[in-house]
């Protein structure tokens, strides 16, 4: 069973346009996949499916064999073991650190003070940021808010870690920092599925590279593949265009 | 030309304008300002709910109390709400209300409807990813919302908030309807008492003007320190 099932989904805005069309894609458990694609493909889109922060209309998405569209499903409970990092970090800006670590880990997982501190300060010295966990999210740079931002996720003990472009609000002197602690997980043996244009990174750890456009899923193939011959027009120029810097 | 003035008036009466007056109206303020804070968040929530029912309703009520002048609910409620108790708890009679608890009751109510606009705008400041990243954590409608939306909606709105607590400490003056002692009250009574008018109205408006000024001074310097650091 994979732990991310997507199967036929679409989703409209409103009644005209069709963001998603009749996408259909499968997860295993300790694999690393790559989204790649145009800006306004529907990868965001699509990867807040899979977490239920955004509806979908047809098509069913199962995590970990759960129907997110049961109405039986409990929804938050289902979000707590999935973790999610987004491209402008959105750390808790009135919370220190250790407070946007620990908040989810007792109000959700009804883990203890002491409990949810030890796990917030080892994650913190995991990603190399131990001595700034008594800051504000304002007092770090982008890198660092995005390592805390990962930390957070990870606090919950997630099955699967979905991020949406993690390193593209970034500078770029700080995107080896925040990749280095992706690559660490990919190969822990994490479940990933990744919105990025990092291609060194998807050639490094990911097993599949999925292209989209226009809402569509155009190729879902083996990293080694997708790389040696993407068999679409589409997916040959958007490579052509991002790795030709 | 001040030869037939008697500001000695003033000196005399000054226990009784603070410690009658004035604690009147500051507890007053206070506790209104902290009670229409409440139902203004309520209400703004309300507002900015699924629910087209309760949005309806909210916006209903707020247009209802923006559109009444303050006097006209000061005076209806304190002829009302001894009714409206006596219903609710079933008496044989109208309920007794004092002065203060039917000015009370009709300041948070009239000032809720103020508090909702500006914790509506607060809400609707903080960047959609926050409501985001806090459900993607687990958390749910209520968690997010006492957690994440509203530390930083209150936070961004302290100024705004304290400022419309600024206008209703002035406005609880009006409770003068209702020959109530608030600050103001109590000066109108000293001043007919002793025939003083001039004296005590001047006196009473540079108490007004030095506390209200000084207040939103404080709150300009509260706003450059309490900003969060984005
Ligand atoms: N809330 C929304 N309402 C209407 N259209 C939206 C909304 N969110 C995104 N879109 C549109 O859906 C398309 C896909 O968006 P998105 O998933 O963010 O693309 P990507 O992440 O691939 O850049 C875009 O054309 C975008 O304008
Ligand atoms: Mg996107």
């Amino acid at each position: 069973m994979p732990m991310i099932e997507i199967n036929a989904v679409s989703k409209w805005y409103g009644p005209q346009f069709q963001v998603l069309k009749d996408c259909t894609t499968a997860i295993e458990k300790g694999e690393v996949v790559v989204v790649c694609g145009p800006s306004g493909s529907g990868k965001s889109t699509l990867i807040k499916c899979v977490n239920a922060l955004e509806p979908f209309q047809a098509g069913t998405i199962r995590v970990d064999g759960i129907n997110l569209a049961d109405p039986s499903t409990d929804l938050p409970k289902l979000r707590a073991r999935i973790g999610m990092v987004f491209q402008h970090f959105e750390l808790f800006p009135h919370l220190k650190i250790t407070e946007n670590l620990c908040l989810a880990q007792e109000k959700v997982l009804g883990r203890s003070r002491d409990e949810a501190m030890s796990r917030a300060m080892s994650l913190l010295d995991r990603v190399g940021l131990r001595e700034h966990a008594h800051k504000f999210p304002g007092q770090l740079s982008g890198g660092q808010q995005q390592r805390v931002a990962i930390a957070r996720a990870l606090a919950m003990d997630p099955i699967a870690m979905l991020f949406d472009e993690p390193t593209s609000a970034l500078d770029p002197e700080m995107i080896t920092e925040v990749l280095d602690v992706m690559v660490e997980l990919a190969r822990e043996g994490m479940t990933m599925m990744v919105v990025t244009h990092e291609m060194g990174f998807a050639r490094k750890v990911a097993h599949r590279v999925i292209f989209m456009d226009k809402g569509e899923i155009i190729e879902d193939r083996p990293k080694d593949e997708f790389f040696g011959t993407p068999r679409s027009e589409r997916a040959q120029i958007f490579l052509s265009k991002i790795l030709a810097h | 030309m001040f030869t037939a003035f008697d500001f000695d008036v003033i000196l005399r009466s000054l226990p009784y304008l603070f410690w009658d007056g004035m604690t009147f109206t500051l507890m007053l303020t206070a506790l209104s300002a902290l009670g229409g804070l409440v139902l203004g968040t309520l209400l703004a929530l309300m507002r900015l709910s699924n629910l087209p029912i309760l949005g309806a309703v909210a916006t209903g009520y707020v247009n209802l109390m923006r559109s009444l002048p303050l006097v006209l609910v000061i005076f209806w409620f304190y002829f009302l709400v001894p009714y409206i108790g006596q219903i609710i708890t079933g008496a044989e009679r109208p309920v007794l209300v004092g002065g203060f608890a039917s000015a009370l009751i009709t300041f948070t109510l009239f000032e809720a409807a103020y508090f909702s606009e500006i914790m509506r705008a607060g809400i609707q400041s903080i960047p959609k990813g926050q409501v985001s990243a806090g459900y993607a954590l687990g958390l749910n409608y209520r968690q997010v919302t006492s957690y994440i939306v509203l530390p930083q909606a209150l936070r961004n709105m302290l100024p705004v908030i304290l400022t419309q607590a600024i206008v209703l400490f002035q406005d609880t003056s009006l409770v003068y309807v209702l020959s109530i002692t608030d600050f103001l009250g109590a000066a109108s009574k000293v001043a007919q008492r002793d025939g003083r008018l001039i004296e005590m109205y001047l006196f009473a408006a540079l108490v007004y003007f030095l506390i209200s000024f000084a207040a939103s001074r404080l709150v300009r310097h509260l706003q450059t320190k309490t900003a969060i650091i984005r």
